[in-house]
């Protein structure tokens, strides 16, 4: 594991957190009111949607990643990393070729986050069997054979895609290029209801999460069900993963550069304080990250593209660091 | 040992008559156009023997240069780097002939090569598993960087849509300089046992009287105009190199002056197995060639980690 | 004859080698000996012009070492160092052959074939020469590089820690190799070497390296004193003559 170094500030977690707070609130004010051009009310709404899904996503993808990192005891692995949002879509577009094209459209929208939810949790029980191990090759390994997961799948995917028909394939592009700009109601209303659901779980539960990242032998001993919770957060992390990649597609590397950000400078090894710091950062990064695109820099480009270029090169970084340790 | 080379002989020539006859138009004895023929499916097939031939060796030549065997052009930046140098050709000077065009992508294809083989160098790192994770990363930043770029001009589906892998553009008068590459891979052959000896590492190398830094150098060349020719012209072909002198070496062992020809042969053979599967997978309109390498290619790369994971 | 003069080696800060003065003799076995650390490996490497020294000459012959074309100095002086590890997937008898390179550039001859076959006798490899090296043990691996290095059928023949990973009766062997090729080829051999017991027993020569510096050179008598030794490993050792030849002893 990478060491920990907190950033030598002489501030209470607490006041930490406070502070992080403080400032995403005047970044969303910011983001909302900053260079309206057009009407008060459509700006907001325009505006305020996307923010919407900003939070969502920024937390999702946050809370997502830490306690993926939890779990496997490593800080390199994310789910994207391991190939999960490209599953994410492969299963959608499977379904779309499956049920048909008019079929899905007027599938059940919880029906159809259902299926694609219990696959991926699935796959993620399964991938549990191999996250448990201690020699550095075998997590290397582990990586790369996700890496190569990911490429495959999305590879699968660009093959259905191609052999999907006209009316198929209309569908298929609604439900993957999803922006931040625009997404649909029903998905909005699922993501704040499973929002609850997973803050909820987290209060009860974050204790348990502090003694699982001191290892399975630990928590044993400490008379925690370990399988038992290893599998709740995973079915969450399946959810949750699903969900971001739902709102805007897969970013694959926000939730590692979100996520040490959070174990550099929240001040404390406790979910308590990290699951919060690190939500709440990620809002933070993806609404500056917007904001600053849209307004103060002149270039003409895609977050997601930027985010893959710093976050490749941070996964560089750690990756290397790793292996020289 | 000859009645397998029979079999693989009489597999080989089966492909190439499939490869001719089959397409969006089925050619059999009841429709026999000598034009399509001629102009489109013999370059077609030429085409993929020679681009399927190419990379493979190309793939072969960097793992011994890497001293690691999961690496070639399009998992470690190579490729990324030549589209960049074409998509900055295209902004800056798009009407650029074909000779400059392969110039340029060869040229980036260098530097790409190059710098990869550097990274890895400073990382001194003996595990098997890291020069590739390496590579795939270094591959995706340098693809962000022409995302970004493509973004910026209002390219973005034009690039990657152009740079799939897809014989379905080949002409008579169109892709000859891929021959090119196909005399570049003999020429890999008949140096063949310098390039064993760079896999045997730096020092076993020099110790038999080999000019390392020469042969390294002459390596990167080849290599990277191998890339650099075959993404202009036939677009990208993902894990060709990756795959297949894994699965020769599986058998045959990694003495190039044995095993180039076999690789050659074998990736010759994958090539057309992909490209005639594009073309009937939704007959009678096609895939690009490139997307079922893509789901190939990784799966086998996939397996032969998951080897790699018994053996540990 | 291998001469270095002055010779100097750093790493950035690190003094690796420091003011060495060295003539090796013509012909026979020369042992290298001394604590971790003390420059053995790089000695040899700068002898062989894996290593370029950052100070001073190394001669061959007369001549600067990085004078001598490649393929040249391929056919007077072979290298053997300790760390082989390889990726590459090839047949001991290919690898063997490989040894021959710098006769047959990639076109082995008859005899060269002849060669590869007796180095295979020699290093007891008969039974595994069509298997790939690695699906062979660490020692037998070993017998494979050492096999290689004969083949090259050099005069100067270097070997940095040629004994690591083989067991007694073929560390034995190879040494009794090694011995015979200086006296019945009129070969000369330099050899690092761990064992103290097995450099008193086969060399004609034994030099100490400590610190980056030659601290000892001379015969084995001169060498295997307690007294000598002691300075050399910082720790007790004792010498004593078993069957007319000097053992030390230092296992407690």
């Amino acid at each position: 594991m990478t060491e920990l170094t907190p950033v030598k500030l002489n501030l209470s977690p607490a006041t930490r957190l406070t502070l992080l707070l403080v400032t995403v609130i005047l970044v969303c004010a910011l983001f909302l009111t900053w260079n309206v051009k057009a009407s008060w009310a459509f700006t907001l709404e325009f505006r305020g949607q996307k923010l919407i899904s900003m939070v969502l996503v920024g937390i999702f993808i946050a809370i997502s990643t830490l306690l993926f990192q939890t779990i496997s005891q490593n800080r390199i692995l994310t789910p994207s990393i391991m190939g999960f949002d490209a599953l994410y879509i492969l299963i959608q577009s499977i379904m779309i070729v499956v049920v048909g094209a008019s079929s899905y459209s007027i599938l059940n929208e919880y029906t159809k986050w259902a299926i694609e939810i219990s696959i991926m949790t699935g796959m993620m029980l399964l991938l549990s069997k191999f996250l448990f191990r201690d020699s550095a090759q075998s997590i290397q390994l582990l990586i790369l054979s996700g890496v190569v997961l990911g490429i495959c799948l999305s590879s699968i995917n660009g093959l259905v895609f191609r052999m999907m028909d006209p009316s198929q394939s209309v569908v298929a592009q609604d439900a993957f290029f999803a922006s931040f700009s625009s997404p649909p109601m029903a998905l909005l209303q699922v993501s704040c209801l499973i929002l609850l659901s997973c803050l909820v779980f987290l209060y009860r539960y974050h204790h348990q999460l502090d003694v699982l990242s001191l290892g399975e032998q630990t928590a044993h001993s400490l008379g925690i069900n370990y399988s038992r919770l290893t599998q709740h957060v995973l079915i969450l992390i399946a959810i949750l993963v699903g969900m971001s990649t739902a709102l805007v597609g897969p970013i694959t590397f926000l939730g590692l550069l979100v996520v040490h950000l959070a174990y550099q400078l929240a001040g404390s090894y406790k979910h308590k304080i990290l699951l919060p710091f690190a939500a709440i950062l990620g809002v933070l990064v993806l609404v500056l990250g917007e904001f600053i695109l849209q307004h103060v820099v002149a270039f003409n480009t895609r977050l997601s593209i930027v985010i893959e270029c710093v976050g490749g090169v941070v996964f560089l970084a750690l990756i290397i660091k790793q292996a020289k340790s | 040992m000859t009645k397998m080379t029979l079999y693989w002989a009489l597999a080989f020539v089966s492909l190439i008559i499939t490869s001719l006859l089959v397409g969006t138009i089925t050619l059999d004895s009841a429709n026999f156009d000598w034009l399509l023929l001629s102009q489109t499916r013999i370059p077609r097939t030429i085409a993929i023997i020679l681009s399927g031939m190419s990379l493979s060796v190309a793939g072969v030549i960097m793992q011994m240069l890497a001293n690691n065997k999961f690496v070639e052009p399009t998992t470690t930046g190579t490729v990324e780097w030549a589209i960049l140098g074409m998509l900055l050709l295209l902004i800056f000077y798009p009407q650029a002939s074909l000779t400059v065009k392969l110039s340029v992508s060869v040229l980036f294809s260098i530097v790409g090569a190059v710098s990869f083989l550097l990274l890895i160098k400073k990382l001194h790192t003996r595990s098997v598993i890291m020069v590739p994770l390496v590579g795939i990363i270094y591959a995706g930043i340098i693809g962000a960087v022409v995302n970004f770029i493509a973004y910026q001009q209002d390219l973005m589906q034009f690039v990657w849509v152009w740079i799939q892998g897809d014989f379905s553009m080949i002409l008579q008068g169109r892709y000859e300089l891929l021959w090119i590459a196909g005399l570049l891979t003999f020429l890999a052959y008949f140096i063949a046992d310098r390039f064993t000896l760079v896999g045997l590492g730096k020092n076993v190398a020099t110790n038999l009287g080999l000019n390392y830094s020469y042969v390294f150098a002459i390596g990167i060349t080849l290599v990277a105009s191998i890339a650099g020719i075959t993404v202009v012209i036939a677009g990208v072909l993902p894990f060709l190199g990756l795959i297949v002198p894994n699965i020769v070496s599986l058998y045959f062992g990694d003495n190039l002056r044995r095993s180039i020809p076999l690789i050659a042969c074998l990736g010759a053979m994958l090539a057309l197995v992909c490209d005639i599967l594009a073309r009937i997978l939704v007959h009678p309109f096609e895939i690009p060639v490139g997307v079922i390498m893509g789901v190939v290619g990784s799966v086998v790369f996939l397996g032969l980690l998951l080897r790699q994971t018994c053996h540990d | 004859m291998i001469e270095l003069k002055n010779v100097a080696l750093s790493y950035g800060h690190k003094q690796v080698l420091n003011d060495i003065n060295l003539t090796l003799a013509d012909t026979g076995l020369t042992s290298i000996i001394g604590p971790n650390g003390s420059g053995k490996s790089s000695c040899l490497g700068l002898m062989s012009r894996l290593q370029k020294a950052s100070a001073g000459e190394v001669l061959l012959d007369n001549c600067p070492i990085q004078h001598i074309p490649a393929n040249q100095l391929a056919k007077q002086l072979s290298i053997l160092r300790q760390d082989n590890h390889t990726n590459a997937r090839i047949q001991v008898k290919d690898l063997i052959t490989f040894g021959r390179y710098p006769y047959h550039q990639g076109r082995p001859s008859e005899q060269d074939l002849k060669i590869v076959e007796q180095c295979i006798e020699y290093v007891d490899l008969r039974d595994v020469q069509d298997r790939f090296i690695d699906q062979l043990s660490g020692g037998q691996r070993q017998r494979v590089f050492i096999a290689m290095v004969l083949a090259q059928d050099t005069r100067t023949i270097l070997l940095d820690e040629p004994l690591n990973n083989l067991d007694i009766k073929h560390s034995v062997s190879i040494m009794k190799q090694l011995r015979k090729t200086c006296d019945e080829l009129n070969k000369q051999v330099v050899v690092v070497l761990h064992d103290i017991n097995f450099a008193a027993h086969y060399s004609d020569t034994i030099i100490a390296l400590k610190n980056g510096e030659v601290i000892a050179n001379g015969s084995p008598a001169e060498i295997m004193q307690d007294s000598v030794l002691s300075h050399i490993y910082d720790m007790h050792i004792t010498v004593t003559d078993i069957q007319g030849k000097p053992t030390c002893l230092f296992y407690s």
